[in-house]
């Protein structure tokens, strides 16, 4: 990209591109994990209060904490909450389920549709820790991919889902999935789901980086499809994006990060984004952060006419 | 450039036909894991207002939340290698029967129906059917056992003591009888069956039950001549009426 010079890079208004490091010092490197963590603490967290509230029996005010698992569950026996992808599969079975279970799809779908539909991949799901564990093993271990796969064909994934959903009168993914199977024997007792998991885990760290979650999972392209026009994004900002591409090494879907697009958009617009938050803190230039889809868009659009000559890194 | 037209347009087809092959085996590969997994073990008690297997395999979201609600930790949801359709919940009574709570916990926090919510009283439920290996029960051996009897929730309408003639001896057998329009299937029984082997378990009614179907008549409950003839002398219907000569017990030696 930088022709005739061979020691410093620049980007494209002639900056110099810097690389990411990683500072020394452990408030600066909490500053970097700040979202991982974070990441990591929901994950737990709620895994935590579904086994607190069927092992230890914890309530509030004489009401379970948080009874069931994230297929569908309920909060302090009051509030419903569903898996919106189980529930539509059940109702392709040609059953109508209750309306408990309705209302609780309806308010997660909603919640969804808000914070970006693959938020949950990032924040809640658990599976997402067995495979970030995975791609970090490989990137360490330097295994390079055995094959290339499509990241659309978990679309395809989608709709035999549903296809067999109708086809055989049980929700097909439910009755194969690694996440709820993990889940579950998580909360409700251990059995041989782990090894459905552990299958997930050598694909991602061995085959595919990012196989199950980036490529296959009908759940992630059915959140991806929901955080279609989520209100929080990553927002971007063109003036200081030095193309240094440290941003695209550390996605865990780097087709979202097509700066082209980015700077026309102000933001990472693609529902397939997780909001992770890694290309946030691992941006030298701090160009990206979190915002709301209807303030960048109704903020000022910064001049991109500089971007349209080159591609991202 | 026509005929790169032409290859283009053949790797097309060639590329749509791998997507859909590849579509169509992974599609199949499924439907047959699907297939296995829905019948995987027909000998699951499930918990109580359970619909029919395929209804309830459609409607159940794998939630736990009947788990959750059970006051006796008697329900679990089947893991991966069960043998039991996978994530849902069952119940194993030799372990821990349900006690039948008269709320139905677990039956009102279902959030999909699997469990009927039109069940409100317990007493209705059909998890299982208790049936009695009369080989192995204490009672047909000439024990005066009748624990099942006892311990039954809808005792002396799930189970009844009925005398039996017993071979060699005046002394008659007072053995459990079933009956499965009331029995819940709860398993109370099959846990206190103090045999090594429970000599009474639950099974789902479907597994145990026959049907004597329309094409048999019982003769002597149809009105004709013929059975009025019959029935005219003592009146004997049925077996409501008492045998003669129990009281020889008091009569001679043992």
């Amino acid at each position: 990209m930088n022709e005739g010079n061979q020691t410093t890079k620049t980007g494209p208004d002639g900056r110099p591109v810097r690389p990411f490091i990683m500072p020394s010092s452990f408030t600066g490197k909490l500053r970097v994990w700040r979202y991982l963590l974070m990441r990591r603490s929901m994950q737990l967290g709620i895994l935590l209060l579904f086994l607190g509230t069927v092992r230890g029996g914890w309530e509030v005010a004489g009401r379970p904490v948080l009874t069931g698992n994230l297929s569908s569950s309920e909060l302090f026996g009051l509030i419903p909450m569903a898996d919106p992808f189980a529930v539509l599969q059940i109702m392709l079975t040609g059953h109508l389920p209750l309306l408990e279970v309705l209302l609780g799809a309806a308010l997660i779908l909603g919640i969804y549709g808000l914070l970006g539909g693959r938020s949950w991949c990032a924040w809640v799901c658990p599976v997402n820790m067995v495979t970030d564990l995975a791609a970090w093993l490989r990137r360490r271990l330097g295994i390079t991919d055995m094959f290339r796969l499509s990241r659309n064909i978990r679309y395809t994934v989608l709709i035999l889902t549903l296809i067999l959903s109708l086809l055989t009168g049980v929700a097909a993914f439910e009755w194969i999935s690694p996440i709820s199977m993990l889940h579950r024997e998580l909360i409700f007792g251990a059995g041989l789901g782990w090894i459905a998991v552990l299958g997930v885990f050598l694909f991602d760290l061995f085959i595919l980086r990012n196989g199950w979650c980036g490529h296959l999972c009908p759940l992630g392209a059915f959140y991806a499809l929901v955080g279609k026009l989520a209100q929080v994004r990553v927002r971007f900002d063109t003036p200081t994006c030095t193309h240094c591409g440290e941003c695209a090494r550390v996605c865990p879907e780097p087709q979202v990060l097509n700066l082209r697009e980015a700077a026309t958009a102000g933001m990472i617009a693609s529902g397939e984004c997780s909001n992770c938050g890694r290309c946030i803190t691992i941006c030298p230039e701090d160009t990206l952060h979190f915002d709301l889809r209807h303030l960048i868009k109704t903020r000022e659009q910064p001049d991109t006419s500089k971007f349209h000559h080159r591609r991202a890194a | 450039m026509n005929s790169h037209a032409k290859i283009s347009r053949r790797n097309f087809f060639a590329r749509v036909g791998q997507g859909a092959a590849l579509a169509a085996s992974g599609g199949l590969v499924w439907l047959y894991l699907l297939k296995q997994q829905v019948r995987a073990s027909p000998y699951a008690i499930r918990p109580p207002g359970a619909r029919d297997e395929p209804d309830f395999h459609a409607r159940c979201i794998k939630c736990g939340q009947c788990v959750d609600a059970c006051p006796y930790d008697t329900l679990a949801l089947a893991t991966a290698d069960a043998g039991i359709p996978i994530g849902t919940p069952y119940f194993v009574p030799r372990n821990v029967p349900c006690y039948m709570c008269e709320d139905i916990p677990c039956v009102r926090a279902c959030p999909t129906g699997a469990l009927d919510p039109a069940l409100d009283n317990i007493d209705d439920a059909r998890m299982g059917l208790a049936v009695i290996d009369i080989e192995n029960c204490l009672s047909w051996q000439g024990l005066r056992c009748e624990i099942c009897f006892r311990e039954c929730p809808v005792q002396s309408e799930a189970i009844t003591v009925e005398h039996h003639p017993r071979r060699l001896s005046k002394h008659a057998m007072f053995v459990p009888l079933v009956h499965s329009n009331a029995c819940t299937g709860c398993g109370i029984c099959e846990q206190a069956c103090p045999t090594q082997k429970a000599a009474i378990r639950v099974l789902p009614p479907e597994l145990v039950q026959g049907q004597i179907g329309d094409h048999y008549r019982l003769g002597w409950t149809v009105d004709t001549p013929i059975t009025r003839d019959f029935n005219a002398g003592g009146g004997a219907t049925g077996a409501d009426t008492p045998a003669t000569g129990l009281d020889y017990l008091n009569e001679g030696p043992l």
